[in-house]
């Protein structure tokens, strides 16, 4: 009885000889198989009956060779996996043709698993026991399943136009069923429809090198050639990475700035209260009484206020080294308008000259007012080592082109992707300049 | 767990039964379908040669499921014109008793509901089970094969039988069983083979598990 027992374990592999052209046929799937392609004739037979029935003859002229041979062994999250099927599908439309790979792998315990290829492009995919929930997604009709939402890429009529090796189902050349794509990257959501019933499988999106991994192949893959419908974005999740990077440069270049100007001495070294008064003819020039500057090249900054209203004023002055002579000149006008509409300019300007030797100075200063204006009274102040903002908001700027690049690259990369869809959107001409200016960006 | 054991009405080899509550068995020698009356075993027919299959599952394979402990007692053969199944017969630690299909090597378990309003349903419709919202993923005519061991009804002696599955989101799986005059409602939801822990597993020929 346990001799029995064992024998009775132990499941044997199949093995046929083809009733067309009488080549041996090893089957790797057991009683699984239900059709199997003669590797020397294709012809497709009927591997459920004894008799092995000859289902269907090939009548095409070319051979394909799968890049993964029939009986590869790979291991995927832990199982090992055989190669026992290969099939391509192809779809003819009036205005286009093209065709995809379809791998077919058998684990006597885990059951089956798909590989598809599509120009260098894997999935691992597996028949869902599940059925996914319908949404809305992008406008359309899409799918949730695990909580991811799946949107509509494309659909078409898909026939089998080349097999070989064995299937669990009755396979034949010519075949069409119903196919619908719906993507969520790296995952890719297919409906699959033939006789009124669907059959809903997950695929999920593996590089080329890692198929070659799990099969521990020789060389290397085909380089996929464009973008593939459920191919993760290099872009993803960077656009949000770059804007709190974007953040944190503000708040390390903010802090950065408030310590430097913290440093700064700030002093007023220089004030003073003037009154124009217009004489024809007049030399209107005049120099203030000299001021110390300390430090080692530091800034110097010289504000003017005017007691103007509907008026301006304009001084011409010069910061002159009274030991030196080294002068620098600078002008600023002071303008101020008010009407009923709201006012116009400030009664306020100033200058800052950036790296001052330090010294004894004077300001010569030549006021020029309209003619005919009296007693305007202005104020001149000079301070020594004030803190600078401009530098601060340059950087900012600065700041800002990364994480605009990263933007506008996921968005064209999103554009690239969904121009394969059949639900392909209008790429906007604004997306479209853009895209131009940081395609010329990159290309430096 | 009571092991009664009796002996085959029709060539007298010794039948011992693993589940109390089993109404039908067969002999392992003879395969004759065996209904346990009151006092003894009746022969009621034969099983013909069973098809072959290549379900990792046989009678005595052990596994756990919820935490409970299961033994395989029995099962039945279907097929249709894409492939067959089996309906294996499981019976827990706890003596309660469900049913582990294997379509494909993709699991099911499901437990008959009783009492349980049958819905009125077609393809791809959609219909509310024990709260739950279902969709109707096939409907199958498929063909009676065999049985082969322990069973909680008389099951023998049929012919093409339909079935309609129904699955929703998260897994949850029911099918109705239209073999008997009134259908049945089982339901349940699929499974791992790696979550069953199973043990005492056929063996496959260039393959070790």
């Amino acid at each position: 009885m346990s001799t029995t027992l064992v024998s009775q374990s132990l499941v044997k592999a199949k093995s046929l000889s083809c009733p067309n052209c009488g080549t041996p046929i090893e089957l790797r799937g057991f009683a699984h198989t239900l059709s199997a392609v003669c590797p020397s004739c294709l012809s497709i037979l009927d591997a459920s009956n004894p008799e092995l029935q000859i289902l269907q003859t090939y009548q095409g002229k070319e051979r394909i060779e799968p890049k993964i041979p029939l009986g590869s062994r790979g291991t995927f999250n832990g199982t090992v996996y055989e190669l026992i099927g290969f099939e391509q599908r192809s779809v003819q439309t009036p205005d286009d043709y093209f065709s995809w790979d379809e791998y077919l792998l058998f684990n006597p315990y885990k059951g089956f698993r798909y590989i598809s290829e599509y120009c260098g492009h894997w999935n691992v995919i597996r028949v869902q026991s599940r059925v996914p929930y319908p949404t809305t997604a992008r406008g359309r009709r899409g799918w949730v399943l695990d909580a991811r939402k799946f949107a509509a890429f494309d659909a078409m009529q898909a026939a089998t136009s080349y097999v070989i090796g064995e299937f669990p189902w009755q396979v034949r050349l010519g075949e069409t069923a119903a196919c619908e794509d719906f993507i969520a990257p790296p995952y890719m959501l297919s409906s699959e429809t033939t006789a009124g019933e669907t059959t809903w499988s997950l695929g999920e999106y593996w590089e080329g090198s890692k198929i070659w991994q799990a099969f521990r192949l020789p060389g290397k893959p085909p380089s996929p050639q464009g973008i593939f419908a459920n191919q993760v974005s290099p872009y993803a999740g960077k656009t949000g990475a770059a804007w709190r990077m974007w953040l944190w440069f503000n708040v390390a270049l903010f802090t950065l700035m408030t310590i430097f100007n913290l440093t700064k001495a700030n002093k007023e070294v220089f004030h003073d209260e003037y009154s124009y008064a217009y004489f024809k003819n007049h030399d209107t020039s005049f120099v203030t009484p000299a001021f110390q500057l300390d430090g080692v090249n530091k800034n110097v900054e010289v504000r003017f206020h005017a007691d103007i209203r509907n008026d301006w004023i304009y001084l011409s002055m010069a910061l002159i080294n009274d030991e030196t002579g080294q002068t620098f000149d600078f002008a600023r006008e002071v303008s101020y308008y008010v009407d009923s509409d709201g006012s116009e300019g400030s009664r306020d300007n100033r200058v800052v000259i950036p790296s001052v030797p330090a010294g004894r100075y004077y300001l010569r200063i030549e006021p020029e007012m309209v003619t005919g204006a009296l007693s305007t009274r202005y104020e001149i102040s000079v301070r020594r080592d004030v803190p600078i903002y401009s530098y601060f908001w340059i950087a900012a700027a600065l700041l800002l082109i990364p994480p605009i690049v990263t933007w506008f690259r996921s968005n064209q990369f999103e554009a690239r992707r969904w121009r394969e869809s059949d639900y392909r959107p209008v790429d906007s001409p604004v997306m479209k300049i853009a895209g131009g200016i940081i395609e010329s960006l990159g290309d430096d | 767990m009571s092991a009664p054991t009796s002996n085959c009405p029709n060539c007298g080899a010794p039948v011992t039964f693993r589940w109390s509550s089993a109404i039908q068995t067969t002999c392992e020698f003879c395969h004759s379908i065996l209904i346990r009356t009151d006092l003894d075993l009746k022969k009621v027919g034969e099983v013909a040669d069973l098809p072959a299959d290549a379900s990792p599952i046989q009678i005595g394979t052990e596994g756990v499921l919820d935490n409970k402990g299961f033994v395989v007692i029995g099962r039945i053969i279907y097929e249709y014109e894409q492939g067959g199944w089996n309906e294996w017969h499981i019976v827990f630690n706890d003596n309660s008793n469900a049913w582990l299909s294997d379509a494909e090597l993709e699991y099911d378990v499901s437990w008959l509901a009783p009492q349980h309003q049958i819905p009125v349903i077609g393809r791809g419709s959609e219909c509310i089970l024990a709260n739950r919202a279902y969709t109707v993923t096939s409907i199958t005519k498929a063909h009676y094969k065999g049985v082969q061991g322990e069973l909680p009804f008389e099951y023998w002696d049929k012919s093409d039988v339909a079935f309609a599955d129904l699955r929703t989101p998260t897994g949850e799986f029911a099918t109705i069983d239209y073999s008997e005059k009134t259908p049945l409602l089982f339901l349940g939801r699929s499974v791992e083979f790696d979550d069953l822990h199973f043990k005492n597993l056929r063996r496959f020929e260039g393959w070790t598990s």
